[in-house]
């Protein structure tokens, strides 16, 4: 009762509000894609890849000493030891395989933190195809790590000032493109965002995030269902990948985290479930933060990742109808969360993971409650951001 | 009853030059006086078109102009309150263009309301998708006398021209290649096909192409082919930065179709 329906829609959100130039490139992706995504050849490729080049499963770690700390049993999937450090990887291999199938030469992406973007610019190496990234002037100066990964591994990046040169201003940039090369081009979407069929597509790639996860539940505590499964939510694919095997199990609690970024009552924030309102942003009817013409606000997190107006309409849908239970956690929650973490685990977080760490707080646990916090990504990305904020600390 | 000024303009079989401004651009204010030095330079029909924040079917010329709008303190109040100020002084037919999530938000049956008391004629919203048009708003549009003005490419199928031209009143907006922007000084063959394709389908609707028009040859290559033509970048490019809008929007305009 989750799943997208055949018009596209999740409730009242999704949809695909596309103008009738992108029309043609849509249809014929809504029109193969299930298709192509059952057929055995393209499961047995993308398995492989995801074993052999991602290096998954990825594994399903009980945190011992988090767990003694909130008086319940923590489990962590690790999606942070995926192949470029995040679980975008799974989605850039589902989609440059669908891109092949459907005789696409060139790919173009949008990205704002840059793990999309370094998630396509290396499928792409790995499979000999033209790569285009679309990149916010804003986001290239405090990305050039991944922006230097990016040209290394042989992706154009193209800065863009449009707007506020942000990642909602490339998603643009990305998809104008996509207008004017609609016949040998497939864009590859990051998240589970963009008009129907792309939240569903990205969210069946993402999907093997929870597969997994019931697998490997099993085995280690003999039931496959969690009591909880919490994930951070900017656009949503960790969060759709971690909830996609549970949507229809009601005893499995789905715990999302958003960027508050310096508070849900202030300016800067990225909260879209208690800030936003239903509207149309990059071809779907979802939550977005706009003003009261329309005019979409430019968000605010101390993560790029969840630097977002919107958020995946199946995730408004969750929200709506309470299947899912958002949390909104601060810029200042989540480098505390992050910074603990490193020290009871050893594992440095994603910023965006950082804040899914941080619900745990804002939570209360029996103790034999068995709870999955997915680790989206790993930290690296990030250290210039903790390092300003433990300067603070030690000092 | 507004839509028969489309009408009456259609069915003197003249070929129609159409422009599109933007609102509230250069400055604020400029609105009424470019309509009416468009309306006194002989224009046939003005698109007005409204800034949005993320104009995904814009390429950059208008981009920029909409965001200088926006930043002028332009928004859908400002612009019925500027509407409301030239009643009467207007004569030519008007067409609002903006994005869905702008008109949503106001209130999609308030909106339409609106401008049909303000004597607008049609609504361009490229990012509305036919079909929930169809489903949703064609009758309470049509009960304000107002038309849907479908977009149509390269990539339309036939019988997605008919579905639209079937369901519409006003014109088909013809986009001249399945681009953001056009920067060619005349039009390639398959371009021309295409408008080729458009006439022999005999449509019930008046076809106006818009999309890459700069230049008289883009135009006459259109007007031997099809009703009319709308002219966006171009124009925008000519008023910005204007110190005499009256003078040079006169003189943009003279220099298309000549005189």
């Amino acid at each position: 009762m989750y799943a997208v329906n055949e018009k596209g829609f999740y409730g009242d959100f999704g949809g695909a509000f596309i103008p009738e130039m992108l029309y043609g490139n849509v249809e014929e992706l809504r029109n193969c894609y299930l298709d192509i995504l059952t057929e055995d050849s393209f499961q047995n490729e993308f398995h492989s890849l995801l074993r052999d080049y991602v290096g998954r499963p990825t594994p399903l770690f009980f945190a011992e000493r988090l767990s003694v700390h909130y008086g319940a049993q923590i489990y962590l999937k690790r999606e942070d030891l995926c192949h470029t450090g995040a679980h975008k990887i799974n989605n850039a291999i589902g989609q440059i395989l669908l891109a092949r199938r459907m005789g696409k030469q060139r790919i173009i992406a949008e990205t704002g933190a840059g793990q999309h973007g370094v998630a396509t610019a290396t499928v792409c190496a790995l499979m000999g195809m033209e790569c285009v990234i679309y990149m916010g002037a804003i986001d290239i100066q405090r990305q050039s790590a991944n922006v230097a990964r990016m040209k290394m591994l042989g992706a154009k990046v193209v800065p863009v000032y449009s707007g506020s040169s942000t990642l909602k201003d490339a998603t643009n940039e990305a998809i104008r493109d996509w207008i004017n090369h609609s016949e040998d081009t497939h864009y590859i979407i990051g998240s589970v965002v963009g008009p129907h069929p792309y939240p569903d597509l990205v969210a069946r790639l993402q999907a093997v995030i929870s597969a997994e996860i019931k697998v490997q539940l099993q085995e280690a505590c003999g039931n496959a269902l969690p009591d909880y499964v919490v994930a951070c939510v900017g656009g949503g694919s960790n969060a759709a990948g971690a909830f996609f095997h549970f949507l229809d199990e009601p005893e499995v609690k789905l715990i999302a985290a958003e960027a508050a970024g310096h508070g849900i009552d202030t300016d800067k924030t990225a909260a879209t479930t208690f800030r936003g309102s239903a509207g149309v942003i990059h071809g779907s009817m979802t939550l977005l933060m706009q003003d009261q013409f329309g005019q979409i606000v430019e968000p605010h997190s101390i993560s790029a990742g969840l630097d977002y107006p919107g958020i995946g309409p199946m995730h408004s849908f969750l929200n709506a109808s309470g299947r899912a239970k958002f949390y909104a956690v601060t810029d200042q929650e989540a480098l505390d969360a992050g910074y603990f973490v490193s020290r009871m685990e050893g594992i440095i977080p994603a910023l965006e993971t950082a804040h899914a760490f941080a619900c745990l707080d804002k939570m209360k646990f029996e103790t034999s409650d068995v709870i999955v916090v997915n680790v989206s990504g790993r930290g690296d990305k990030d250290l210039p951001t903790y390092i300003e904020h433990f300067k603070n600390i030690e000092e | 009853m507004t839509h028969s000024k489309l009408s009456s303009l259609f069915d003197s079989n003249k070929k129609i030059l159409s422009i599109y401004m933007m609102a509230g651009y250069p400055s604020l204010e400029d609105t009424i006086p470019i309509m009416e030095a468009l309306q006194d330079s002989g224009v046939d029909m003005i698109e007005i078109g409204m800034p949005y924040s993320d104009p995904l079917a814009d390429g950059p010329v208008i981009q920029r102009a909409g965001t200088q709008a926006l930043n002028n303190g332009m928004n859908p109040d400002v612009l019925f309150r500027q509407l409301e100020s030239v009643r009467g002084r207007i004569h030519i037919p008007l067409i609002l263009m903006g994005y869905f999530n702008n008109v949503l938000q106001f209130g999609v049956e308030r909106f339409c309301k609106k401008a049909a008391d303000l004597g607008i004629s049609g609504l361009i919203l490229p990012d509305l998708p036919f079909d929930l048009y169809l489903s949703q708003y064609r009758e309470m549009m049509e009960s304000y006398g107002l038309s849907f003005i479908p977009l149509l490419t390269p990539q339309t199928s036939d019988e997605r021209i008919r579905l639209m031209d079937d369901y519409t009143n006003g014109f088909l907006y013809a986009v001249s290649a399945s681009a953001t922007t056009g920067a060619q000084t005349s039009f390639p063959k398959q371009t021309l096909e295409y408008f080729d394709r458009l006439k022999s389908l005999s449509l019930k609707n008046p076809v106006i192409v818009g999309f890459g028009i700069s230049e008289s040859e883009h135009i006459n290559q259109v007007y031997s082919r099809l009703q009319g033509v709308i002219i966006g970048s171009a124009f925008i490019r000519s008023v910005k930065g204007s110190m005499d809008l009256r003078k040079d929007v006169e003189e943009f305009v003279r220099g298309l179709i000549g005189g």
